[in-house]
């Protein structure tokens, strides 16, 4: 079996990060780093390959983004990917979910993996939505917020905590499962695999490569526009209460609770 | 008045517990040409002139292995933990590399006019003429840890191995040679204990080691000891703190400043001054630095700073702003005397701020960390050419006693000891010593450990204001804008005894700019002699103070600590 | 037509999802703005009346797929598609929850559609849905359009009210034909209870305790009021690393991230480490005896005072409002 792994880099999240005013995109400036959600993506992988419930031949992990991104991949293959395939195309910028999507299908597409295995969110916005577009584009079976992975008789079974509690569900191969931050402790890599790191192949696609359709990518493709951004309504300043008599204070908290319906 | 030095009180720390043998399996050591341990101007002018000389030395490149030039940095990238001024002399950025235009270097903009007030609670009074330690026109206004990624991505791309996440714990000696370094454990929990994800950490073997790892040298001073190194003085250090802010009038020069908030009665030796610099039309950068020999168990360079804010003449520079950065430092303040008595012992070789290689009257060191690490690969590569096997790096030591380095350094030798007779006596003989070159007043006044001096509960701290988040701000909003998000169950990493009396306690609380150290509230209120403290290792941002005042800092897991980007 | 099609989430036994509902209010109240019709899709064999009573809700018309499973997004995709491209809808909402999420991305795909989501508000700009969706941790608000028809909204939990206008709505009945890899995933275990972990990220109400308990004993304090509340105990980095509570339940920039309607903060200062983890909730309720305390300037309500003995009567008092 080969399992691709989605890895994106974000912006640290020690950066304060902001949107550059003029693209309306987010300013990427400041300090990246891998997306780490995408860890415990990658730990997923990796405990499916040594588990041995299933053979795994390899382990490739998957990246969009500027010549920068090559950093996240790295980090990937330290953590255990055998290789990694970087796709990179000015004609990217900009792409929304639906853009973003597409593209990374058909990046995805051209390795033909098993399973596509995705952190549930990353740390820049777009949140648990992208494994669901990729699997439709690969018509595939697929499933988010996944905590917990068991291979069984070549198929899949998932845990995952829904609306109405936790639901277990058997999903057949070839799959894409994205992952919550609960699924694993990632490991750390050794420094022999950091420095192993660069000497794993790297592959680097341009969107023709892969069949792209220049129009369906970047902001030309994208279906979403941001118009607008502003802050936040300002937030009513709090109510103080001294508490003098504490049973006044107490009736005052239980109205106050019971205005905004909290009892 | 009770007073107590925190020296009577040391920390639970073995200086030999990180000197040993290499201890994996020949097989599972990591063999590199060159260890070099920190990431920082020294350790990375070091890598990248090692890897120019390389490119014409095919013989000896070949001789080095797959890893010729390995830096190992404990921070999350290299430049997380470098924090400084500052003001750079151009002078080892030329050397190293000539061909870069200057539009490409790191910096903000070349310094062009200057200026020196001496602050009061509530004026600011011009130095005229400015004293002459304080030029710098034709120094450039940078951030080190720009200049630290700078730095790496130029070596990287040459060819070394920037090990970034990665601490340096062991010094791996046998038979009294250095043979490189161990990598730190990751995965342990809170006791010590192995997590899940334990990943132990590994030997790396090199030809040659150099240690430039900074303000606080963690197998530094451990070598200083087991190789009896120390110089004719201990180490010592001023504590800096500095913030970026974004600000709505570009400034048009580099401005210092002594006295107020810094008291000037001998008897509390606040020593020091701020610093503010322009960088570039949109932002400056401001900080405070006080030697860490002062008295007052209360006083807080952090909170100092924040009280300098309110002065009127530094808070039109901001007002309006907003803070976009907060980061600590120590700087080693020893000067000549504290250096090394030895820059090199067999297999290894110290350069930087490690090495006291700081002019504290000019706040100069990155220009002489980075021609130290210049130094250090030009002899590497002379010495391995010669005979790879070769462990006398020797010939170090001669060109940085015959360098710039300890020429300027030791002309203001005797800088420090002044101010401790009071501000303005200090100041006219430090004039006067700056005018002749260090010959006056000659000798050598001796110094004491920062931790050897005598703390005293004084009044400094009732000064400071409340933060008020626009101007001010408290420890732990500052801890976070730095960046800093360490685990919270990785093991301590600070070596302080945990039940002293309450000056040295508090000396601690106060001293602390990222409020790891706390007294518990009962013990505070109840008056009692002697306290608990509470440390809160995860806060620290590795300023290394601790281990002037009585402590001592040692590293915790790699990628662990703050993550400044333009301080 | 620019008509707006919910997604009506229903459990095991039939009952709506309130998200659910709440989009459905959503939707009828831009539909009339913009001059279209609310509608309702339902999978599984719901009975004519629980589907005709969303029209209480604003929907003008419920599709029922009854041959389509609940519980997994990709067959309800295929049902979202159908109806969407049959009727001609101009927009698909979604109230919050994992389902919606999931779903709303698969029609990204297969429409070729734009797609927001975390949206917590919706409005109309020249006849057409603009969005508000808070970004960087909430720090700004961007407005979003959609370049083409139709466009997809995910709303975030609790973002859409209720709204009971009256009404019934029409029930349709569509056919599906479900898309080859629709049913290569299987639900085994639908809605499993585990009472034991109660996950803080998900509680509506949480008690956060803080340094002010004074000592481990001091959460108990904070479990009875929680238990009067129906609600979860949470702590900050400094009691968690003094051994009063478990990581488990550790809110802050090195703990969890929590949004819930109520967070009562018990002796908790208020460091922006911890407000990072909790400065999202609703309704943020106070109780430190420091006036001076950081958490007072993000507060709605705050009480200076002493926890201990304020917390018990607050307990009695709530538990005496409940049972009477």
């Amino acid at each position: 079996m080969k399992i691709c792994v989605l890895v994106k880099e974000v912006p640290d999240a020690a950066v304060q990060k902001r949107i550059d005013p003029n693209t309306m995109r987010l300013d990427r400036s400041g300090e990246k780093n891998l997306n780490p959600f995408d860890t415990h993506a990658l730990e997923a992988a990796m405990q499916i390959k040594e588990g041995g419930a299933i053979p795994v031949e390899e382990v490739v992990a998957v990246t969009m983004g500027p010549s920068s991104a090559v950093r996240a991949l790295h980090k990937a293959v330290a953590l255990g990917a055998d290789r990694s395939v970087h796709l990179t195309d000015d004609a990217l910028a900009g792409s929304d979910v639906c853009a973003t999507g597409y593209a990374l299908a058909k990046v995805l597409e051209s390795e033909s993996p098993d399973l596509v295995l995705l952190g549930q969110q990353s740390d820049d916005g777009e949140c648990y939505t992208i494994g669901a577009v990729v699997a439709d584009h690969l018509k595939m079976p697929s499933l988010t917020q996944v905590i917990q992975i068991d291979v069984a008789d070549g198929k899949l079974r998932c845990e995952r905590q829904a609306e109405y509690g936790y639901d277990t569900v058997e999903v057949e191969l070839p799959a894409v499962i994205s992952v919550g931050d609960a699924i694993n402790e990632p490991r750390y890599p050794s420094l022999k695999a950091i420095m192993g790191a660069k000497k794993k192949p790297l592959d680097s696609k341009a969107t023709g490569d892969v069949g792209i359709e220049a129009g369906s990518v970047g902001e030309g493709g994208s279906k979403t526009k941001v118009l607008a951004l502003n802050p936040p309504p300002a937030k009513e300043a709090g109510e103080i209460i001294e508490d003098e008599d504490t049973n006044e204070t107490v009736e005052k908290i239980v109205a106050w609770l019971d205005e905004r319906k909290l009892i | 008045m009770p007073a107590v030095a925190p020296a009577e009180f040391p920390p639970p720390f073995d200086p030999n517990s990180v000197i040993g043998p290499p201890t994996d399996a020949p097989e599972d050591r990591i063999e590199v040409g060159v260890a070099i341990v920190g990431g920082g101007p020294a350790g990375l002018a070091c890598a990248n002139k090692l890897l120019q000389l390389l490119e014409n030395e095919p013989e000896l490149t070949e001789k080095l292995g797959e890893v010729p030039v390995a830096v190992i940095e404990k921070g999350k990238v290299a430049g997380a933990h470098l924090l400084s001024g500052a003001n750079m002399k151009p002078s080892a950025m030329e050397e190293l590399f000539p061909d870069l235009p200057k539009e490409e270097w790191p910096v903000y903009q070349e310094v062009t006019k200057d200026a020196v007030y001496l602050l009061t609670s509530k004026a600011a009074l011009p130095l005229k003429p400015m004293p002459p330690n304080f030029k710098n026109h034709g120094n450039y206004v940078t951030s080190v840890s720009k200049l630290g990624r700078f730095l790496a991505d130029k070596a990287e791309e040459a060819g070394a191995y920037i090990l970034s996440e990665t601490a340096a714990t062991k010094l791996l000696v046998e038979d009294r040679i250095v043979k490189g370094v161990r990598s730190g454990d990751r995965g342990r929990g809170k006791e010590g204990e192995e997590l899940a994800n334990f990943e132990p950490g590994s030997d790396v073997t090199a030809k040659a080691t150099v240690l430039a790892e900074g303000t606080v040298g963690h197998l530094t001073y451990a070598a200083y000891d087991y190789f009896d190194m120390h110089g004719a003085d201990p180490m010592r250090w001023e504590l800096g703190v500095k913030e970026v802010w974004e600000v709505k009038e570009p400034l048009d020069r580099v401005i210092h400043t002594m006295g107020w908030p810094l008291r000037k009665s001998p008897r509390f030796n606040e020593f020091g001054g701020s610093f503010i610099y322009p960088m570039g039309e949109d932002k400056i950068c401001i900080g405070l630095v006080a030697g860490l020999d002062y008295t007052d168990a209360t006083f807080s360079v952090h909170d100092a700073l924040q009280l300098m804010k309110t002065h009127p003449f530094i808070k039109k520079l901001i007002d309006g702003g907003k803070r976009v950065a907060w980061g600590a430092k120590t700087i080693p303040s020893g000067g000549y005397f504290s250096m090394p008595k030895r820059l090199a012992v067999p297999g290894m070789m110290v350069a930087g701020d490690a090495a006291s290689m700081v002019n504290i009257p000019t706040l100069k060191g990155v220009h002489y960390a980075m021609h130290a690490g210049i130094y250090a690969a030009e002899t590497i590569v002379e010495t391995l050419k010669k005979d790879i096997d070769s462990v006398n790096f020797e010939a170090y030591d001669e060109k940085v006693r015959n360098s710039l380095i300890e020429k300027e350094i030791k002309q203001s030798r005797n800088m420090r000891q002044p101010f401790s007779k009071g501000f303005f006596m200090g100041g006219a003989i430090a004039s006067a010593m700056t005018i002749t070159k260090g010959a006056f007043p000659g000798g050598h006044w001796s110094q004491e450990h920062d931790s050897e001096i005598e703390m005293h509960l004084g009044k400094a701290g009732d000064t400071y204001p409340k933060a008020d988040n626009e101007l001010t701000f408290n420890k732990l909003d500052s801890v976070f804008l730095s960046g800093n998000a360490t685990r919270d169950d990785a093991p301590n990493h600070v070596r302080v005894q945990t039940h002293v009396p309450r000056e040295v306690a508090q000396t601690w609380v106060s001293m602390c700019p990222a409020q790891v150290y706390e007294i518990p509230e009962d013990q505070l209120e109840n008056g009692a002699t002697e306290v608990d403290v509470h440390v809160t290792a995860s806060n620290c941002v590795q300023c290394g103070a601790i281990t002037a005042k009585g402590g001592r800092l040692t590293l915790p897991e790699g990628g662990d600590g703050p993550l400044y980007q333009e301080t | 037509m620019a008509g707006i099609l919910v997604y009506a989430l229903h459990d095991d036994e039939g009952n709506f999802n309130k998200n659910s509902l709440g989009a459905i209010s959503e939707a009828a109240r831009l539909a009339g703005e913009v001059g279209g019709e609310a509608a309702a899709l339902v999978v599984g064999d719901v009975a004519d009346d629980a589907c005709a009573g969303l029209g209480k809700y604003g929907a003008a018309k419920v599709y029922r797929a009854k041959s389509v499973p609940e519980g997994l997004a990709q067959p309800i995709v295929d049902a979202m598609a159908k109806v969407i491209g049959d009727q001609g809808f101009s927009y698909a909402l979604f109230g919050g929850g994992l389902l919606g999420f999931e779903i709303g991305a698969g029609l990204t795909a297969r429409l070729n559609a734009g797609v927001t989501m975390e949206v917590t508000a919706v409005k109309v700009q020249d006849g057409k849905l603009v969005v508000e969706r808070p970004i960087l941790q909430d720090s700004e608000i961007a407005d979003v359009g959609y370049v083409a028809e139709p466009g997809i909204i995910i709303g975030r939990l609790n973002a859409f009210d209720i709204n009971e206008s009256g009404g019934s709505a029409e029930v349709v009945d569509v056919d599906v034909e479900l898309s080859e890899w629709s049913s290569k995933a299987k639900l085994v275990q639908r809605g499993e209870q585990r009472g034991a972990d109660v996950n803080i990220e998900d509680a509506d109400i949480l008690v956060g305790g803080g340094r002010g308990l004074g000592a481990k004993e001091g959460f108990e304090l904070c479990e009875q009021l929680a238990d009067s509340m129906g609600g979860a105990v949470a702590a900050t980095r400094a009691v968690v690393d003094a051994g009063w509570y478990p990581y488990a339940a550790q809110i802050g920039q090195t703990g969890k991230t929590v949004a819930p309607k109520l967070y009562l903060a018990a002796g908790v200062s208020g460091a922006i480490q911890h407000k990072v983890g909790m400065q999202n909730s609703e309704n943020i309720l106070a109780i430190n005896k420091d006036p001076n305390a950081p958490i007072f300037e993000f507060s709605d309500l705050g009480v200076v005072g002493d926890l201990h003995k304020i917390v018990p009567k607050l307990t009695e008092a709530i538990k005496a409002k409940k049972g009477g």
